[in-house]
C-alpha cells in the first residue's frame, strides 16, 4: 500500500514513544534524518507492517502518554511505522475520549460529573475547580494543566471521583476516590506523582462484607496480597487450574454448562453455550477474551476484583483458555482503571514466572498467555465486537450480528467473550462441579452476584448475595438508606438499567424476576436516590451520558440520543413543542426505534432507564421534582 | 559458445503463431446447486439461494425495502437502518440489506414496528442533515409519513472547522427550541469537487469507494464520534494535501449529493441548474485502452458532470480523473466564451 503522508515531521520525543512499543525500526530509512515525507513509501511496509494494525491503540497510547496529545507529526510516523492510512488512524485517535489530537497541556484532570458522584458533591467540586482553574478544556496559554468533567470513573462507592493524566518521560494516571479540589489541585501540581499509599488504604472500604465466610466470590478480599502469587496459592489459588487440567476441556465444558451460569456483563447470556461453541469450532487459532472495559455509570465489581483477587482474574482466564482451546487470551482492561492495570500486570507477570501462563501451563502441554490490552476512553468499546475493532486497531464500532463471536470474532477468529465477573464464577464450578454450583441461588439464576451499592446507601460498595436475595435485603445489608433517609428511587443495572420506586423494593434480584417487572440486573448496579435528588437532572445526565458514549455509526443512536436529550430538556425547562403527553409520546417513539433498530446493546439500551423513570415515577406530571 | 546453442536460443516471432496442439478443451467447473432456503416473506413462501439477503429475496417477490447506505458495488455497513424489517424470534429488527436467509425465517417487512423504525430513522436524518438534493431520501419520507418539523425547527449551523475540531465524549448543551443538525459550511478546496458536509447522512459509502470496495486510495474515513462522527481527512486538511487522487468514485455513490462536482454546485448557485432539461449520453472513455463507460450528462450541450453506470462491467461504476473530470477540452467554459464573445465585440 502506498501511503500518502503530510509533510508534518516527528520530534525526537515522539518517534522514541512509537519505538517504545514497535522496537526501533529495522531500516535506517525510517529514521529522524530521513523521515520520509510527503509521497512516502515506507520501508518497513508489506504484510509484516500491515500485520501490526492491531499495535495502533497501544503506540496512540504511547504517544499520549509521553506528549500529551497526538500531533500530524507523531501519527504520520506512526502510520508509517504501521503501514495504516492517516486518514484512517486520525479516525481512530479521534474515537477515544482520553486522546487528543489537539494541542493539549500534559496534565489533565478528570472530574466525575456522573450520577453516582452527581448525589455526593460532584457538582460543587466542578464548581470548585472552574473557579480554581478556568472554565472545562480552557487552558491558560502557558499552562501545564487543564481539566474536564468525565463520566463515571467506576469509584461509585467513594465520590466523588476523578482521575489525574499525566504525560511525559514517566507518565502516571492517578484515580482519586474520594477526593477534593486541595488534592486534585496537589495532584496537578506534582504530576500525579502523589504517595498512592492512601489509595489504596482507602480501597478496604470498596467490600464491606470482607472476611465474611459466606462470601465466595469475594472470599480472599483482604486476606490476601494482592500483589503475591504465593499468598493467593496459600488461600487455596490454582487448584480450581489443577482440577481442570485434571478433568480435561470436554468435562470442564460440560460442568460450565451444567452450572447454569449467566453472563454477568449485562446480557445474561448462557456462559456454557458459548463455551461449547467457542470449543467445538473448527478453527485456530482462537482467541480468549476477558471484558474487563467496565464502563456502565455506577458500576465498579470488575475494578474491584481486579484490583483485590487479580490472579484470580488470571486464573479463571487460563481454565477459559484451556477448555475451549484457546491459546492466546487478552484482558481489554478499562483505561481509567490505573490501580486494576498495575495489579493485573504483576499478576499476569507472576503467573508466566511460576509456569502457570505460557508454553505448557502448569507442565501440561497446554499453551495459554495472556496480553492486557487499555481502553482509551470508550463506554462503547465493552460491547464485544467494538472491543474486537478497538483491539484490532480499527474504530470501536460494534459489528453487525450474525455473525456470533463464537464463529467470527477477534481476527475473524472464533473467540470467547467473558466478563470478569463471570470468569471467577468459573473457579467454584471447576472445583465443586457444575451442579454444586447451579444448587446456589434459584432455578434460571444460579450461583452469587456481585452488585455495587452507591449513592445514598449507608455502606457503599461491592456485596455479594445469592440470587433471590430481595432488594430491600441487599440494602439493608448495606446499612439501609442514608443521605435523608427517605428513598425517592432505586437505579438497578446501570444508566442501560431500569428506575425502580420505594415501593418495590421486595423484588427479588434474579434475572427472571427482574425481567417479568420490565427491568434487568444489567451489571449489578443498585444505586440509591434519596429525595433530596433532582431526578430531572439525573435523567438530563443520562441522556447526555448515552449522547457522548454513542459510537456514531447507526442512525437511531447517534441521532436518536441527541433528540432525546433535547427531548428532555424541554420537559424540564417546560418548554414543550406542543403538549406534555405529546412531546413524552414523542420520547417513547425516539426510544422504540433506538431500541428495535440500532445495531448494538448502547443504542437498544440507550432509553431504557429514561423511559422508565418518566413512566414510573410520572417525572414530568407534577407528581415529583 | 557453438553456434548451435546460440540458435536454439532464439525463437522467431512468427513460431508463436503456429497452431500449438490441442488437447481437450478446458471446462468451467460446473456450478455446485446452492441448496435452496425456504422462508416466509409477508407471509409468501419463497425458496432462494443460500447466502441470499433478505433484501434480494423480499424484491424476488416483488416487496421494495428502501436502502439508503446499501450499494450492489460496496460491502453492506447496515447503518442506515431504513431497512430493517422485522423477524420473528429476534429481539430487535434486522438489516435486510445484510442480513442472510436462513431456513424458516419469518419476516415482516411492512408490519407497525418496521414502519415506526423506519419513518423514526428518516425524521432523524431529515431533521439533523439538509436533504435538499436527496431525492430518494425524500421520497422515501413521503412513504412513511416523516415529520422531521416535530423535533423543532433547525439550530444554529456550526461555524469553520467546530464540527472538524469536535472532542469525543463531550458536547454542549442542547439549544432549547431547536433540533441540533450537522449544518456547516462547505468545504471548497480543489476545482473539481465540493464536499457539502451539511447534507453528509454519514452512510460510509464515499470511504468504501475511497478504500478497500474500490480505490484503495485511503483518503477520507469516519473520524470522531457519535453525532459529531464525520468523513474526515487526517487532521481535517484539505483534499489537496490529502491523498485524494480525484477519482469522484466517492461523488458516484453519495446519496445526498453531499459530495457533488465543481460544476454542478456552481451552476446550483447561480441557478442554472436544470436537471430537465439535461441529457445523458452514453460513451467509452478515449483515454486509454481500458474502456469505461461514461454517462455524459449534457445541459445547454455543454458537459456539466460525468457519471459510469453501476451496471457496466468495466467500471462497476467506478471511473480515474480523467474520465471523470478530464473533459474541459471538450467545450470551452461558458464565462470564457462570453468574455471572447464580448473580446470580439469590442474590438468591432
Amino acid at each position: 500500500m502506498d501511503l500518502h503522508l503530510t509533510s508534518d515531521t516527528p520530534n525526537a520525543a515522539e518517534q522514541l514513544a512509537v519505538d517504545s512499543v514497535l522496537d526501533a525500526p529495522e531500516s535506517g530509512f525510517i529514521s529522524d534524518a530521513h523521515f520520509i515525507s510527503g509521497e512516502a513509501y515506507a520501508p518497513a511496509a508489506g504484510h509484516a507492517a500491515r500485520a501490526n494494525r492491531h499495535l495502533l491503540l497501544p503506540v496512540l497510547h504511547a504517544i499520549q502518554e509521553r506528549i500529551g496529545w497526538i500531533s500530524p507529526g507523531a501519527l504520520n510516523y506512526a502510520c508509517q511505522r504501521l503501514t495504516v492510512p492517516p486518514t484512517e488512524a486520525y479516525g481512530v485517535a479521534t474515537f477515544y475520549a482520553l486522546f487528543s489530537v489537539q494541542p493539549k497541556p500534559p496534565v489533565v484532570a478528570h472530574v466525575c460529573d456522573d450520577i453516582a458522584c452527581m448525589a455526593n458533591g460532584a457538582e460543587t467540586l466542578c464548581a470548585e475547580m472552574a473557579e480554581r482553574f478556568g472554565a472545562p478544556g480552557s487552558a491558560e496559554q502557558d499552562s501545564n494543566l487543564t481539566w474536564h468533567h468525565s463520566p463515571c470513573l467506576g469509584m461509585c462507592e467513594r465520590p466523588p471521583a476523578a482521575m489525574v493524566t499525566a504525560a511525559g518521560v514517566t507518565p502516571s494516571t492517578t484515580a482519586l476516590a474520594p477526593v477534593g479540589i486541595d488534592e486534585i489541585a496537589q495532584t496537578l501540581a506534582d504530576r500525579g506523582h502523589t504517595n498512592k499509599a492512601s489509595e489504596a488504604s482507602t480501597s478496604v472500604r470498596s467490600v464491606p462484607q470482607a472476611g465474611s465466610e459466606e462470601l465466595r466470590l469475594l472470599r480472599r478480599v483482604d486476606r490476601i496480597d494482592p500483589d503475591d502469587l504465593a499468598s493467593y496459592c496459600g488461600a487455596g489459588g490454582y487448584r480450581a487450574l489443577e482440577r481442570a487440567l485434571d478433568m480435561g476441556p470436554a468435562q470442564v465444558v460440560r460442568e460450565v454448562v451444567a452450572s447454569k451460569l449467566l453472563g454477568r456483563g449485562g446480557a445474561a447470556f448462557p456462559a456454557g453455550v458459548k463455551w461449547q461453541a467457542v470449543a467445538s469450532a473448527e478453527t485456530q487459532p482462537r482467541y480468549m477474551i476477558c471484558n474487563a472495559d467496565e464502563s456502565e455509570p455506577g458500576t465498579f465489581k470488575d475494578r474491584v476484583v481486579m484490583e483485590e483477587d487479580p490472579f484470580a482474574v488470571v486464573e479463571a482466564m487460563t481454565i477459559a483458555g484451556a477448555a475451549t482451546g484457546c491459546g492466546k487470551g487478552y484482558i481489554y482492561l478499562r483505561g481509567e482503571y490505573p490501580l486494576a492495570l498495575e495489579r493485573m500486570t504483576n499478576a499476569i507477570a507472576q503467573a508466566r514466572g511460576a509456569g502457570l501462563l505460557g508454553s505448557s501451563v502448569l507442565g501440561h502441554e497446554v499453551p495459554f498467555d495472556i496480553e492486557i490490552r487499555r481502553g482509551a476512553g470508550a463506554y462503547i468499546c465493552g460491547e464485544e465486537t467494538a472491543l474486537f475493532n478497538s483491539i484490532e486497531g480499527f474504530r470501536g464500532e460494534p459489528r453487525n450480528k450474525p455473525p456470533f463471536p463464537t464463529e467470527v470474532g477477534l481476527f475473524g477468529k472464533p473467540t470467547l467473550v467473558n466478563n470478569v465477573e463471570t470468569l471467577i464464577n468459573v473457579l467454584d464450578i471447576a472445583l465443586e462441579g457444575g451442579d454444586a454450583f447451579a444448587a446456589i441461588g434459584t432455578e434460571q439464576s444460579t450461583g452469587t452476584k456481585l452488585f455495587c451499592l452507591s449513592g445514598h446507601v449507608a455502606r457503599p460498595g461491592v456485596y455479594e448475595v445469592p440470587f433471590g436475595t430481595t432488594l430491600e435485603e441487599l440494602i439493608s445489608l448495606a446499612g439501609g438508606v442514608a443521605g435523608n433517609g427517605r428513598l425517592q428511587a432505586v437505579l438497578l443495572g446501570g444508566a442501560a438499567g431500569t428506575f425502580l420506586t420505594p415501593q418495590e423494593l421486595a423484588l427479588p434480584l434474579t434475572f427472571e424476576a427482574t425481567r417479568t417487572v420490565g427491568a434487568t440486573l444489567g451489571s449489578g448496579v443498585v444505586m440509591l436516590f434519596d429525595d433530596s435528588v433532582n431526578m430531572q437532572n439525573v435523567l438530563l445526565r443520562i441522556a447526555a451520558f448515552f449522547r457522548d458514549e454513542s459510537c456514531g455509526q447507526c442512525v437511531p443512536c447517534r441521532v436518536g440520543t441527541v433528540r432525546q436529550e433535547e427531548l428532555l430538556h424541554r420537559l424540564v425547562a417546560d418548554k414543550t413543542i406542543g403538549s406534555v403527553a405529546n412531546e413524552i409520546h414523542l420520547l417513547n417513539e425516539v426510544g422504540q426505534a433506538m431500541r428495535d433498530a440500532s445495531i448494538c446493546g448502547l443504542g437498544q439500551t440507550a432509553s431504557s432507564a429514561i423511559e422508565s423513570a418518566v413512566a414510573r415515577m410520572e417525572l414530568f406530571n407534577g407528581k415529583s421534582h | 559458445m557453438p553456434p548451435e546453442a546460440e540458435q536454439s536460443d532464439f525463437t522467431p516471432t512468427w513460431q508463436f503463431l503456429n497452431p500449438v496442439p490441442r488437447g481437450p478443451v478446458p471446462k468451467a467447473p460446473e456450478e455446485s446447486a446452492q441448496p435452496e432456503i425456504e422462508l416466509t416473506i409477508d407471509g409468501r413462501e419463497t425458496s432462494v439461494p443460500e447466502g441470499t439477503t433478505l433484501l434480494h429475496a423480499a424484491r424476488g417477490l416483488g416487496i421494495d425495502t428502501p436502502t439508503l447506505c446499501y450499494l450492489e458495488s460496496l460491502t453492506p455497513v447496515n447503518v442506515c437502518r431504513v431497512c430493517v424489517v422485522e423477524l420473528e424470534g429476534s429481539r430487535t429488527l434486522v438489516p435486510a440489506c445484510s442480513r442472510k436467509v436462513e431456513p424458516g425465517m419469518q419476516v415482516r417487512t411492512d408490519s407497525p414496528r418496521v414502519r415506526l423504525s423506519r419513518r423514526m430513522v428518516l425524521e432523524f436524518l431529515a431533521s439533523s442533515v439538509d436533504v435538499s438534493t436527496a431525492p430518494e431520501l425524500q421520497a422515501y419520507m413521503d412513504e412513511y409519513e416523516a415529520e422531521p418539523e416535530r423535533y423543532g425547527p433547525p439550530g444554529p449551523a456550526a461555524s469553520d472547522s467546530v464540527r472538524d475540531n469536535a472532542v469525543p465524549g463531550h458536547h454542549d448543551s442542547p439549544v432549547l427550541d431547536a433540533a441540533e443538525t450537522v449544518e456547516q459550511p462547505v468545504k471548497i478546496d480543489n476545482e473539481l469537487y465540493i464536499r457539502d458536509y451539511s447534507k453528509c447522512i454519514l452512510c460510509y459509502k464515499c470511504v468504501e469507494a475511497c478504500g478497500e470496495d474500490a480505490q484503495n486510495t485511503f483518503a477520507i474515513a469516519v473520524a470522531g464520534r457519535g453525532f459529531d462522527a464525520r468523513i474526515s481527512t487526517e487532521f481535517a486538511v484539505p483534499l489537496p494535501d490529502s491523498a485524494c487522487v480525484y477519482c469522484g468514485n466517492c461523488i458516484g455513490v453519495c446519496p445526498t449529493g453531499a459530495l457533488m462536482f465543481r460544476s454542478e454546485f456552481d451552476m446550483r448557485a447561480a441557478g442554472t441548474w436544470d436537471e430537465a432539461a439535461q441529457s445523458e449520453t452514453d460513451t467509452i472513455c478515449s483515454y486509454c485502452g481500458v474502456g469505461c463507460s461514461l454517462s455524459l450528462h449534457i445541459q445547454d450541450n455543454e458537459i456539466v458532470k460525468v457519471m459510469s453506470p453501476l451496471e457496466s462491467e468495466v467500471t462497476k461504476g467506478n471511473l480515474c480523473i480523467k474520465g471523470r473530470f478530464g473533459w474541459q477540452f471538450m467545450q470551452q467554459p461558458k464565462k470564457e466564451a462570453d468574455e471572447a464573445q464580448e473580446d470580439a465585440q469590442a474590438s468591432e
